[in-house]
């Protein structure tokens, strides 16, 4: 059928060869993009000498127990994860929905200045996180929020990025004859929000948590600079740590910690990867 | 319009204060308020203080003191602050380019018609991106041992190991990987869903005039994508501009820190000044330069794409 005959004929037909490379391209890509997944689980699952093996092991072994028990005896894991989570978790919480509000508004309401203030929204988004970090430092410090949780929440609790998003999503999704219909029926401002906007908009804001979710989660700058003490280090700062201890690297120990760290973060996705991604697109900017 | 309040304070009369228009606007600004104060205070606030206290001495606890432009004269007399520059930029380069190359490729790819799977594929193209950037280095670090799996391969093809954690170009080029494969499926699905907004009637239309795929390529998709193409370069940009967790955890191996020559940035640079060495005044400085460094860049961005042609595809003639 698709003989390099047929590929003179019609310029759109890439024909059989052609086929099988767009494949092996994909498949390439594909591969590439799991096997350090697959590569992770394989250090985790062997013992110590496993990475450095003579060709390259590919088989998962047996030992992630044991490898497992020494990263509880080397850091406080579970506290780690659990400190994540909660960080994680009140950002995330707080992000969506000052972000729903500032979006719906911007979406939805008339007011002076707004198209500007807006612009200015956007215009943070290019502005480098390390330009404050200085002067934040100096303000955690004068708060005596240094080492502290709150360091870490308060200024992530809404950011330019969900609110450009959110808007995005609002200005398409709820009809503005909806909001009206509430108002006449005597609704207040924040009633309308609650009781007509949410609904309408659930799935993004389930997008915006989860994509934020994972970003704090994956945040390792800002908590290196605030956090001092071992109890309260994130997960991220929690396996940086293990890679810096001196007796030599145990891979396998730090395999099996980056491994259980990131299991929750991989089932997650899978299971939400479809809304994650249909969000990121839509998210993009259309013109 | 605007009736004082003072004259009738008890009044439900003609004009009460709160007009809906008002109340709507109040509101508004409610909603769209956490965001402004928040930002003041964490991103605008250190922003300006930054640059005033580039102008001082400081150990973020004494008094400051006043040096003028002694600290940009300290960095710039600093060759660390020089090396972290260019690696930054060599860097920058490295693990940009190709990455955007490459992710245009497998949008391409992806979205051409008959491709099966193509959710599958977006998925797997898209788990790099969720894992934490600590835990991709240290996977990397291990392939790219010196006995590691990167070498195995190369000696394979019959090519010398390299020194990936040590070398002056090994080191980049680790570390170009890891940004690279972070980012290359993240950046591929933005462009795919640019893809997905160009109309296809637009490729029938060439069919018929008897363009072959690679002149719908260069003559509509291109210029069609253009947005996002812009987009995605001013973000990866900025990004490796900042680039700080890999080199900071690949070389930071022994517990040191890493302002190694061979991967130190500008971040982590900055980082070592303030937080190691505590020169408020110098890490300041070298924010500041971050700065002026990401603004020309975007610059530059924004003159390159106004350049490379638009609706025309006046690639070549």
């Amino acid at each position: 059928m698709s003989t390099l005959g047929a590929f003179r004929k019609k310029p759109d037909d890439m024909g059989l060869l052609g086929k099988i490379g767009f494949y092996f391209i994909l498949i390439l890509g594909a591969l590439a993009s799991v096997f350090p997944f697959y590569w992770m689980f394989v250090v985790a699952s062997n013992d110590k000498g496993a990475v450095f093996h003579v060709p390259p092991l590919l088989t998962l072994g047996d030992q992630f127990i044991d490898n497992f028990k020494r990263v509880l005896e080397k850091s406080d894991f579970f506290q780690a994860i659990g400190n994540s989570l909660f960080v994680s978790s009140m950002v995330t919480i707080s992000v969506v929905f000052f972000c729903t509000l500032a979006g719906y508004a911007f979406a939805k309401y008339e007011f002076p200045f707004k198209n500007i203030l807006f612009y200015f929204v956007i215009a943070t988004l290019f502005v480098p996180q390390q330009l404050g970090v200085l002067p934040t430092y100096v303000i955690m410090a004068k708060l005596h929020w240094i080492d502290s949780f709150k360091a870490l929440i308060v200024p992530a609790m809404v950011n330019a990025f969900g609110i450009f998003w959110m808007r995005q999503y609002i200005s398409t999704a709820v009809h503005t004859e909806l909001i009206e219909a509430g108002r006449i029926d005597g609704g207040g401002h924040f009633r309308i929000f609650w009781n007509i906007a949410i609904p309408v908009i659930t799935p993004a804001m389930a997008t915006l948590g989860i994509l934020n979710f994972m970003t704090v989660w994956n945040d390792f700058f800002w908590p290196l600079v605030v956090l001092k003490s071992r109890e309260h280090y994130t997960i991220q700062i929690a396996l940086q740590q293990l890679f810096t201890t001196r007796d030599g690297i145990d891979y396998g120990m730090i395999m099996s910690a980056t491994f259980t760290a990131t299991l929750p973060l991989l089932v997650v996705f899978l299971l939400f990867s479809r809304w994650v991604i249909a969000g990121l697109t839509s998210g993009a900017i259309k013109s | 319009m605007a009736q004082p309040v003072l004259i009738s304070p008890h009044a439900e009369s003609k004009r009460p204060f709160l007009t809906e228009q008002r109340r709507s606007r109040i509101t508004a600004y409610t909603f769209i308020s956490p965001f402004f104060i928040l930002f003041s205070i964490f991103g605008l606030y250190p922003i300006f203080f930054t640059i005033y206290l580039s102008f001082f001495k400081w150990d973020a606890m004494g008094p400051m003191k006043f040096v003028g432009m002694k600290n940009y004269e300290l960095i710039t007399s600093d060759p660390t602050f020089w090396i972290s520059f260019s690696n930054t930029l060599i860097m920058g380069v490295m693990g940009t380019i190709p990455q955007i190359i490459l992710a245009l490729l497998l949008a391409v790819l992806l979205q051409s018609g008959m491709t099966r799977f193509k959710k599958t594929f977006r998925v797997l193209f898209f788990m790099p991106n969720i894992t934490s950037i600590v835990a991709v280095t240290l996977v990397f670090s291990t392939l790219f041992g010196n006995n590691g799996m990167i070498n195995w391969m190369l000696n394979g093809l019959g090519l010398e190991s390299m020194a990936f954690n040590s070398g002056w170009w090994g080191v980049k080029i680790a570390i170009s990987t890891m940004v690279m494969w972070r980012w290359t499926g993240y950046n591929a699905i933005i462009f795919l869903s640019g893809l997905q907004s160009i109309p296809t009637d637009l490729y029938e239309a060439a069919r018929i005039d008897g363009a072959n795929r690679r002149q719908q390529f260069t003559f509509i998709t291109l210029p069609l994508l253009k947005p996002f193409i812009v987009f995605v370069t001013l973000i990866s940009t900025i990004g490796a501009l900042q680039l700080f967790t890999e080199p900071y955890v690949f070389l930071g191996q022994s517990g040191t820190g890493s302002t190694r020559q061979e991967g130190v940035t500008m971040v982590t640079y900055l980082y070592s000044e303030a937080f190691r060495n505590g020169f408020f005044g110098t890490a300041a400085a070298t924010a500041v330069m971050l700065f002026l460094v990401t603004i020309i860049f975007s610059v530059i961005n924004m003159l390159v794409s106004s350049r490379m042609g638009g609706d025309t595809g006046g690639r070549k003639k």
